[in-house]
């Protein structure tokens, strides 16, 4: 008897806002909207509770993700979603912290954010979504557009090169980071389901198009030439390791980058808690026995 | 329900391509055209190739029985526009009873 | 149940940044992000040491900026919190300022004051962040700042603080100076029973009627936390009653009128000053944080030598009491301003000035607290 919806339909259903006005506000094609449906299906396949879910936002094209979604949501102020994240994540620690955020605000004003949200481990997933531009205000460069490109600030060509946001990522200490791309959909929704699944600081980032900004600046084409574009130009992790870095030139390597066990801070933190509180409890117990009552330092 | 799947269990049993032909899943592929944004992705990202463009650019399936129910489709169209549905030409005739 | 009692009935030697702590482990705040600052830095550091303690939660974070980040997230969590720095961190904390004062999210900054402008004077008291308490962050925006003077001060306006942020669902800035700061005084801390807490009204309709930004007669809207069931989004661009984006003019004038009336209406409540001697006052003087104190010393010893002479005490200096401060500009003939700035405060009582009251400026900006005789000098002269 099939009675039960199709998985796209519980998702329509289920996870997007009914008082919201679709269809969404991004470009035709753009791959935000493919993201969000990974993004959705793997927090279904994980039987998360709506309520007990959050999801952040920066500023920018990815910002708008979390308005279209039914969890609780948080559009934050440019770069700093991380730092708003781990705020909620630390006051109520039972909550699922989920902050996306384009390649411009994570990395460039987010820098800072982002390598100490990686150092300190806390159980939030940064899910990056990297189209090498700053898509919203019209296309100028960001930290990851290429060498060479051209975009609305750099007409002469850029003459700066690309962070690698992933290495990034793990070198400042995140404990799982993996990258796909919007052509990969279903290897991208279980990466993101491992990165979320992950207890430690998750950062996935996402490789897309902005085929209105970058792409038609760049000759790259439209959606569909970008998005094969990223088809022809991944390498798996495994299929890297033995490419030479001439063979890398240009290449997207696609797969869990780094995937370690380190101590999250938010577990240290609740041990250090339980410590003092049993300590206070000491003191205070012996000064009561004593009949000593102080204001104590 | 019961005579369903044992039919399919005799119909696994025999191995020729007669059988395999009747057990070929069908699906539907609906197109919400409200929501969808003509992008073009599904249709190019078809394995099958058998979505095509209409006149102002909507897509539409006329092969259907050659969907393979990949979804493909389903995961890459970025407005949520498109379901995929199994679809079962046997059910009509028992008026959905089995 | 806490194992710490703060606020027994003892007297006690309390710094002015202890006593801010005092207060805000009173007030049920249990979540603090800061960075380190000259002269802020002991809020941090021995809320560090209470807040694991109580079970709270106490992050340094990487900056005054993810500080405030840290803050407003947590208070929507449902977690009271508060940031301490001084003026070099608070143009930091301005940019998400904005973002708690538009989400309208409850929460407490303790700016403790020194000399300005960027790294200024580290170790000395200034009163020059007035201004940017009331303006930092760009729009037009509502906020609340008050001052404190004592260590008795630190730690009841800081519960003040707390009560009238969840109350009115805006930040509140507390201005402290490196005076109050490290001032050590012996207070009395009521019982925790003689301290009146206020908390954020929670929804009482179902998740699904649920607006995060709909108006009521207090105009404050009701506010569920992250986790509670109520699934709502929250963000920095102007937003409807459902908290989504708007472009709506209609909407857009309603919902940034109301974030000001709701201050406005509650005036009675928000804005508090202190007086003495003001009965039959034919001069007074003007004056708030540190300098309140060698104000109030200049106002008695003026007295003494037969000066009928009064101190205001501004607690509350945003929105800026103009009620109360005009009735005393109409019975009083001057009122002298005292501050450790270019006349920030003094400007405001200008402007406010109807009553054609002469109005004398007494700035010092050398990083020296204004002593007592320089203000008895301008009471024994006018």
């Amino acid at each position: 008897m099939n009675t039960m919806l199709e998985r796209a339909e519980i998702i329509r259903k289920e996870y997007l806002r009914h008082d919201k006005k679709f269809p969404h506000v991004w470009c035709p094609g753009c791959g935000n909207g493919i993201v969000m449906g990974a993004l959705l299906r793997a927090v279904h396949s994980l039987g998360l509770n709506k309520d007990e879910v959050v999801l952040a936002s920066g500023i920018g094209c990815s910002g708008r993700m979390p308005t279209y979604v039914d969890f609780n949501t948080i559009h934050t102020t440019h770069g700093r979603a991380l730092t708003f994240s781990t705020g909620i994540k630390l006051a109520r620690p039972e909550l699922t912290v989920m902050t996306v955020m384009g390649d411009g605000d994570s990395t460039a004003i987010g820098g800072n954010h982002f390598i100490h949200a990686a150092r300190r481990n806390l159980n939030l997933t940064a899910i990056i979504i990297n189209n090498s531009t700053y898509g919203m205000t019209g296309g100028q460069y960001s930290p990851t557009t290429p060498y060479g490109s051209k975009s609305t600030t750099s007409v002469y060509g850029h003459v700066e090169h690309a962070f690698s946001i992933a290495e990034l990522a793990a070198t400042a200490g995140a404990s799982f980071v993996a990258r796909s791309t919007v052509y990969h959909a279903t290897h991208m929704e279980e990466m993101l389901k491992k990165g979320i699944e992950k207890r430690g600081f998750s950062v996935i980032e996402i490789i897309s198009n902005c085929h209105v900004q970058h792409g038609r600046r760049n000759k790259l084409g439209g959606a569909v030439e970008m998005i094969n574009g990223f088809k022809e130009r991944s390498v798996t992790v495994e299929k890297s390791k033995k490419m030479s870095s001439d063979e890398l030139e240009g290449k997207i390597t696609i797969g869990v980058l780094a995937d370690v066990e380190k101590p999250v801070s938010t577990e240290e933190y609740q041990r250090i808690v339980e410590e003092a509180k049993h300590k206070a409890e000491i003191i205070t117990r012996a000064k009561e026995k004593n009949g000593v009552k102080r204001y104590e330092e | 329900m019961v005579k369903e799947s044992k039919a399919k269990a005799t119909g696994k049993a025999k191995a020729p391509a007669a059988s395999k032909k009747k057990e070929k899943k069908l699906y539907t592929v609906i197109f919400f055209h409200k929501w969808c944004k003509s992008c073009g992705l599904c249709t190019a990202l078809c394995p099958k190739k058998i979505i095509k463009p209409d006149e102002i650019g909507l897509p539409f399936i006329e092969a259907m029985d050659r969907c393979s129910g990949c979804r493909f489709c389903e995961i890459h169209c970025p407005d949520f526009a498109i379901t995929i549905k199994e679809r079962h030409p046997e059910r009509r005739s028992t008026n959905g009873k089995h | 149940m806490e194992s710490i009692k703060d606020g027994e009935q003892k007297k006690i030697l309390l710094q002015g940044n202890e006593a801010i702590v005092a207060g805000a482990l009173a007030a049920g705040c249990r979540f603090f992000a800061g960075y380190p600052i000259t002269p802020a830095s002991e809020i941090s550091e021995i809320l560090s040491v209470k807040l694991p303690q109580l079970g709270g939660t106490f992050i340094q974070m990487e900056d005054e900026i993810a500080s405030m980040g840290a803050v407003i997230g947590a208070s929507l969590a449902g977690v009271k919190a508060m940031t301490a720095t001084s003026g070099p961190g608070f143009s930091l904390i301005q940019e998400n300022l904005g973002y708690g004062c538009i989400a309208e999210v409850p929460c407490v900054i303790v700016d403790v004051m020194r000399g300005g402008p960027s790294t200024g004077l580290p170790t000395s008291p200034s009163q020059g962040d007035v201004q940017m308490a009331r303006w930092g962050t760009h729009g037009d925006h509502p906020i609340i700042v008050l001052a404190v003077s004592s260590v008795a001060d630190c730690f009841s306006v800081t519960i003040k603080a707390f009560n009238l942020s969840e109350k009115y669902r805006i930040p509140v800035i507390i201005l402290s100076d490196e005076v109050v700061a490290h001032t050590r005084e012996s207070v009395t801390l009521p019982e925790s029973d003689q301290i009146r807490i206020f908390d954020r009204v929670k929804p009482d309709v179902p998740p699904e009627w649920y607006k995060p930004y709909a108006d009521n007669n207090r105009g404050v809207p009701d506010m569920a936390a992250f986790g509670d069931g109520y699934r709502h989004h929250v963000t920095g661009l102007v937003h409807d009653e459902k908290g989504f984006p708007t472009q709506d003019a209609q909407e857009i004038d309603k919902f940034l009128r109301r974030i000001h009336s709701k201050i406005s209406k509650g005036f009675q409540d928000i804005q508090i000053t202190k007086t003495h001697l003001m009965e039959d006052a034919e001069v007074c003087v003007i004056a708030y944080g540190s300098v309140a104190r060698s104000a109030l010393r200049a106002v008695r010893d003026a007295r003494k030598l037969g000066v009928k002479a009064g101190l205001v005490q501004l607690v509350t200096l945003f929105p800026f009491p103009r009620k109360s401060v005009d009735t005393y500009l109409r019975q009083c003939r001057v009122a002298i301003v005292p501050e450790m700035n270019m006349g920030q405060m003094s400007r405001e009582i200008g402007r406010i000035n109807q009553a054609g009251c002469r109005i004398v400026k007494h700035n010092r900006i050398d990083g020296q607290l204004i002593t007592p005789e320089e203000i008895l000098k301008h009471l024994t002269t006018v």
